[in-house]
C-alpha cells in the first residue's frame, strides 16, 4: 500500500526522522492512525511521519513459530497469513484498521492476554529509528533470548516517544482447533467477585477470562481452547453455579468474544475509556464505581485489567474514579476532545525522573511526539 | 586491603551492616571472587551483607560517594560471571534479603526480597499455586539474581520466563536513590522500565523487593521419555509435537554423551548406547492433556522411537527429570572440565547445527555433549576438555566459540538463560552491531551514568556515558543488500 510521501524502507524513515529533528519539527508516527487521539493532546502540531510503507512480512518461519513483520504491516494481514499456516500472534486488540508497530506502540490488547500475555510477552526483538537517525535493533528472531538490553519492551506502549519501531519479531502460537466459553450472569458485584476468585484457585487453563458489566448485571466469561475444551467449559461452569450464578456454556463463541473486543473503545465521540489496572480482589470495588458513575465495563477478569466506558464524562468524574479506585492507576485512552483531564494520572515523581532521563538518551532532540506521554513526557 | 579501597568507606559501611555483615579479610574475600562459572575470579575490596532494603541503599549511597564500583549477588550460581567482583569494588551479597513479605493467592501475587530462593516461592504457594520460571539450580538460585538474569528453565517454553513473572520491583539505583516500577497491578502508565530492567544483568540498579505473579498448578501432568537413534531423529519428532499445535510443557534432549553421563549418575535404566533420549512432559487440563499425550506417544512410535517409556506415577516423573538434570554435574564421569554454552537456535535448523557442532568436535578432538531445551531451541553443548593436558583448555575455548558462532549464523542467539555477564560480551558483537550496542549504553546512562553497578559485563568493550552517539553509518555491504544484521 502506497501512501504519498510515506517512507518506504527504514532507512528512509530514520532519515525523514532525522531531517525533522534537525529542523526542531516535532514527529508523530502513524500506523493505522486508529489511536491517534491517545495520551495527552500535543501543545503544537507535528508532522505525521506514516509507518504504512515499511508494510513487508519479512519471514514467517512456521516450523519456529517466529515472525519478523514490518511496522506498518496491518495486524489483520498478519494474522491471516499466519492463520495460513494454522499459526496466530496472539493479540487480539480491538481495532481492525490498526498496524503491528501501532499495537505494539500503544501496547493495546484483548482477551487473548489472559493466556498468552500482552504485547510485551510476545514480541521478541525490535527494530527502532532514533531521532539522531540511528537504526538499532534489540532481541532476536528466537524465543529464547537474554544477550543485551531488552528494548522491545521499552518501546511497548511509548506512544512513539522514544523514536520510530520499524520492524519487530514476534512470537507464534498454533491456533487452537476449537473453543467453548462458560458464562455465569449476576446482577450483584460481590457475587460476581467471589465467583471470580474461585476460578482463579481452580486448575483451569483457560484461555481468556473476562467480566462484563452495564447496568446493574453482569457476567463472568471463561473461555477454553484446544484439543478438548469441553470438560474444562463444564468444570468452570459448574464452580460458576456454585458461586450462586445463573450459567450457561456457548460453544460457538466468537461473537461473544468479538464483543468483547468491542467494547474496549468508545462507540460515540463523546464517550470516554479509562484503562483500571487492577485486582481480582478489587473488581466488586470497581462494578460499584461504575454504576455510580453511569459506566459499563469489560475486562481481562484475571489479570484485574478493565475498561471503563463512561458516556459524557466529566472531569470531575475522572477524578473521583481515581480517587475512588486508588491505588489502580486509571489511563483514558478514548474520550471527547472537550474533556479537560491528564489521560495518564499521577506518575511517581522518582520513577518519572528516570524516564525522563530515558527519552533524553533516545531522543536528544526531543523530537518525538513531545508532551503526548506520561509525566508530560 | 588497606588502601585499596577510599579512605572511610569500610568504615562506614560497616555502620551501615555492622561488623559482622562486612567482610574484610583476604581468606573471607575470595569465597566471593567468583560465581558459578569458576574460571573468572576476582578478588573484591569489601563484602557487605545488607540486611534490608534500607541497609542496601545505604550501602550503595556510599558506594556513589566513595565512587567506587559496586556489584550484586544473590546465590552466586549463576554461568555467565554475571556476580563476578570488581577487583576493588564493593560486592553485595543480598542472601540476608530472604523474607517472603506478602502472599496473595486472590490475585496471584507474592512480594518477595531479591535473597528468596526460587524453590521458596513455589514452596510458599503450595499445593495450589506455584511459580513457572525453574531453573535447575532453583533449589539455590535467588529471585534476584533471577531478575538480574531474566532467568528461564525447562519449562518456559510453555510458561515463559522470569520477565512475565515480575509485575513490580522497588530499586535502588546507583546514585543510592530509590524507584518503584510498577507494582502488584500490570501496565502502570509510563514507560515499562520494569521490563528493562529484568534481564539488565545487574548493570542498571540493584532491586530490594519484587512483585511476582504465581498461578494455580495444572490439573494435570504427563511425563514420557523416549529413546531414537540419533538427535536428528529425535529433532524431526520435535518439530512434528510442535508444528501438530501441541504447547509441552516441557521438551528436552540429551545425547547420547549425556545419557551415559546421567546414567552412571541416577541409574535410571536407560539405554546406554541410545543416540537420544527426548523428555517430553504436557500439562493443563485432564481432558487436553490425554488427547495431546496419545498424539505425542504416536508420534514418537510412528518416527521409529526404540522406546517409549511413560511415567506411572510421580516418582517415576521425578526419576525422568532427576536424571535431565543430573546430566551437568555428571559430565565429570566423561571428563574432567567442560565449558557450559548457553547458544539458542531456530529450532528448524537443529539436525544441520548439531551437525556442524559435530564436525567441529571431530576437528578439534574433543568430545561436546549435547543437553537442551529442545522446545525452544536453546542448546547447552558442554564442551569437555582435560585442563591437565597442556593446550586443551585453550581448544576448547576456542571451540566454544565457534559453536556459537554457529548458532548465531543459523539466526540464534548466544545466550537463552544465563546471561552474558563476562564470558559472553566477547561474542556480543556476533549478534549486534555498533548502533545496536550505543542503543543499550543509552539505557544504561539513563540508569547508571557513573556506571558503577556491575561495569565489566554485557557491553563488549567500556565505553563512556555522555558521549553524544553519532548517527549510524552503513556499511556498503549492508547497503548492498549483500548483509543483514538482524
Amino acid at each position: 500500500m502506497a501512501v504519498r510521501g510515506a517512507p518506504a524502507t527504514r532507512e528512509e524513515l530514520a532519515r525523514a526522522l532525522k531531517e525533522a529533528a534537525d529542523a526542531r519539527e516535532p514527529v508523530r508516527f502513524v500506523g493505522g492512525g486508529t489511536k491517534r487521539h491517545w495520551g495527552t493532546s500535543p501543545a503544537e502540531p507535528a508532522r505525521e511521519l506514516p509507518t504504512a510503507g515499511l508494510d513487508r512480512i519479512l519471514e514467517h518461519n512456521a516450523g519456529d513459530l517466529t515472525a519478523v513483520v514490518e511496522a506498518g504491516v496491518p495486524l489483520a494481514r498478519a494474522q491471516a497469513a499466519f492463520a495460513e499456516e494454522g499459526q496466530m500472534l496472539a493479540l487480539d486488540p480491538p481495532d481492525d484498521g490498526a498496524t503491528l508497530g501501532g499495537v505494539v506502540a500503544t501496547s493495546d490488547s484483548g482477551p487473548l492476554r489472559g493466556r498468552y500475555g500482552g504485547v510485551r510477552d510476545l514480541v521478541v526483538g525490535i527494530r527502532v529509528a532514533l531521532s539522531d537517525g540511528t537504526l538499532a535493533k534489540s532481541g532476536g528472531k528466537v524465543i529464547k533470548n537474554v544477550a543485551g538490553y531488552d528494548l522491545s519492551k521499552l518501546f511497548a506502549g511509548s506512544l512513539g516517544t522514544l523514536g520510530a519501531i520499524v520492524e519487530l519479531s514476534v512470537r507464534l502460537h498454533p491456533l487452537p482447533p476449537a473453543s467453548a466459553t462458560a458464562i455465569g450472569h449476576s446482577a450483584d458485584p460481590a457475587e460476581l467477585g467471589q465467583a471470580l476468585l474461585a476460578l482463579l484457585r481452580a486448575p483451569l487453563e483457560h484461555s481468556g477470562f473476562d467480566v462484563r458489566w452495564s447496568a446493574g448485571r453482569g457476567a463472568l466469561l471463561v473461555r477454553f481452547a484446544g484439543a478438548a475444551p469441553g470438560p474444562q467449559a463444564e468444570l468452570a461452569e459448574r464452580l460458576l453455579r456454585e458461586a450462586g450464578l445463573e450459567t450457561e456454556i456457548a460453544n460457538a463463541d466468537e461473537d461473544l468474544w468479538a464483543e468483547q473486543r468491542g467494547r474496549q473503545r468508545a462507540d460515540r465521540r463523546d464517550d470516554a475509556v479509562v484503562r483500571v489496572s487492577g485486582l481480582p480482589t478489587r473488581l466488586p470495588a470497581l462494578l460499584g464505581a461504575a454504576d455510580r458513575l453511569g459506566a459499563s465495563l469489560v475486562g481481562r477478569a484475571g489479570l484485574g485489567l478493565s475498561w471503563l466506558r463512561l458516556s459524557e464524562p466529566s472531569t470531575a468524574q475522572i477524578e473521583e474514579l481515581r480517587r475512588e479506585l486508588h491505588p489502580s492507576p486509571c489511563v483514558v485512552l478514548d474520550r471527547p476532545a472537550s474533556l479537560d483531564v491528564d489521560p495518564w494520572g499521577p506518575v511517581d515523581p522518582a520513577a518519572r525522573a528516570l524516564m525522563q532521563r530515558v527519552k533524553d538518551h533516545f531522543d536528544p532532540a526531543g523530537a518525538c511526539a513531545p508532551g503526548v506521554f506520561a509525566g508530560g513526557l | 586491603m588497606d588502601g585499596r579501597l577510599r579512605p572511610g568507606l569500610a568504615e562506614r559501611l560497616e555502620a551501615v551492616v555492622g561488623r559482622d555483615h562486612l567482610i574484610t579479610h583476604e581468606r573471607q574475600l575470595a569465597t566471593y571472587a567468583s560465581d558459578g562459572l569458576l574460571q573468572y575470579a576476582v578478588m573484591p575490596g569489601l563484602v557487605a551483607l545488607p540486611g534490608s532494603a534500607e541497609e542496601v541503599t545505604a550501602v550503595v549511597r556510599a558506594c556513589h560517594e566513595a565512587e567506587v564500583p559496586w556489584v550484586a549477588r544473590g546465590a552466586g550460581s549463576g554461568l555467565s560471571g554475571g556476580a563476578t567482583p570488581v577487583e576493588d569494588g564493593v560486592l553485595i551479597g543480598l542472601s540476608r534479603l530472604r523474607r517472603i513479605l506478602e502472599v496473595d493467592l486472590d490475585n496471584g501475587r507474592v512480594l518477595v526480597e531479591p535473597g528468596v530462593t526460587n524453590i521458596a516461592v513455589s514452596q510458599a504457594v503450595a499445593p495450589t499455586h506455584f511459580y513457572p520460571p525453574d531453573p535447575s539450580s532453583q533449589i539455590v538460585c535467588t529471585i534476584g539474581g533471577n531478575v538480574a538474569e531474566n532467568s528461564g528453565g525447562a519449562h518456559c517454553f510453555k510458561y515463559g520466563f522470569t520477565t512475565n513473572y515480575v509485575t513490580g520491583l522497588e530499586l535502588v539505583l546507583s546514585d543510592g536513590s530509590e524507584v518503584t516500577l510498577g507494582g502488584p497491578e500490570l501496565d502502570h502508565p509510563g514507560y515499562d522500565l520494569l521490563g528493562a530492567f529484568v534481564g539488565s544483568e545487574g548493570t542498571l540498579g540493584v532491586a530490594t523487593r519484587i512483585w511476582l505473579r504465581v498461578i494455580p498448578k495444572p490439573e494435570a501432568v504427563r511425563t514420557l521419555v523416549a529413546f531414537f537413534g540419533s538427535t536428528v531423529q529425535a529433532g524431526e519428532v520435535v518439530s512434528e509435537i510442535v508444528s501438530g499445535g501441541i504447547v509441552p510443557g516441557a521438551i528436552e534432549m540429551m545425547d547420547n554423551l549425556s545419557i551415559r553421563a546421567a546414567e552412571g549418575a541416577t541409574g535410571a535404566g536407560y539405554p546406554m548406547d541410545a543416540g537420544a533420549a527426548l523428555v517430553v512432559e504436557l500439562d493443563g487440563s485432564e481432558a487436553e492433556c490425554e488427547t495431546r499425550f496419545e498424539q505425542v506417544v504416536t508420534i514418537c512410535e510412528d518416527a521409529g522411537a526404540d522406546a517409549v517409556r511413560v511415567a506411572r506415577d510421580e516418582v517415576e516423573r521425578e526419576l525422568i527429570w532427576r536424571t535431565r538434570k543430573a546430566a551437568f554435574a555428571a559430565m565429570g564421569r566423561i571428563a574432567p572440565n567442560y565449558y557450559v554454552q548457553d547458544s539458542v537456535i531456530p529450532r528448524t535448523r537443529l539436525a544441520e547445527v548439531l551437525a556442524r557442532i559435530e564436525e567441529l568436535a571431530a576437528e578439534y578432538e574433543l568430545h561436546v555433549a549435547n543437553v537442551f531445551h529442545a522446545g525452544d531451541g536453546n542448546l547447552h553443548p558442554l564442551v569437555c576438555y582435560d585442563g591437565k593436558q597442556p593446550g586443551e583448555a585453550e581448544r576448547a575455548e576456542e571451540l566454544a566459540g565457534l559453536i556459537v558462532k554457529t548458532c548465531v549464523d543459523a539466526g540464534g542467539s548466544i545466550t537463552g538463560e544465563h546471561g552474558v555477564g563476562v564470558d559472553k560480551k566477547r561474542y556480543m558483537p556476533e549478534m549486534f552491531g555498533e548502533p545496536d550496542l550505543s542503543a543499550f549504553q543509552r539505557l544504561r546512562c539513563a540508569f547508571d551514568p557513573d556506571q558503577r553497578a556491575n561495569p565489566g559485563k554485557v557491553m563488549p568493550t567500556p565505553r563512556l556515558c555522555g558521549e553524544v552517539p553519532g548517527p549510524y553509518r552503513q556499511h556498503p555491504l549492508e547497503q548492498a543488500g549483500l548483509a543483514e544484521r538482524f
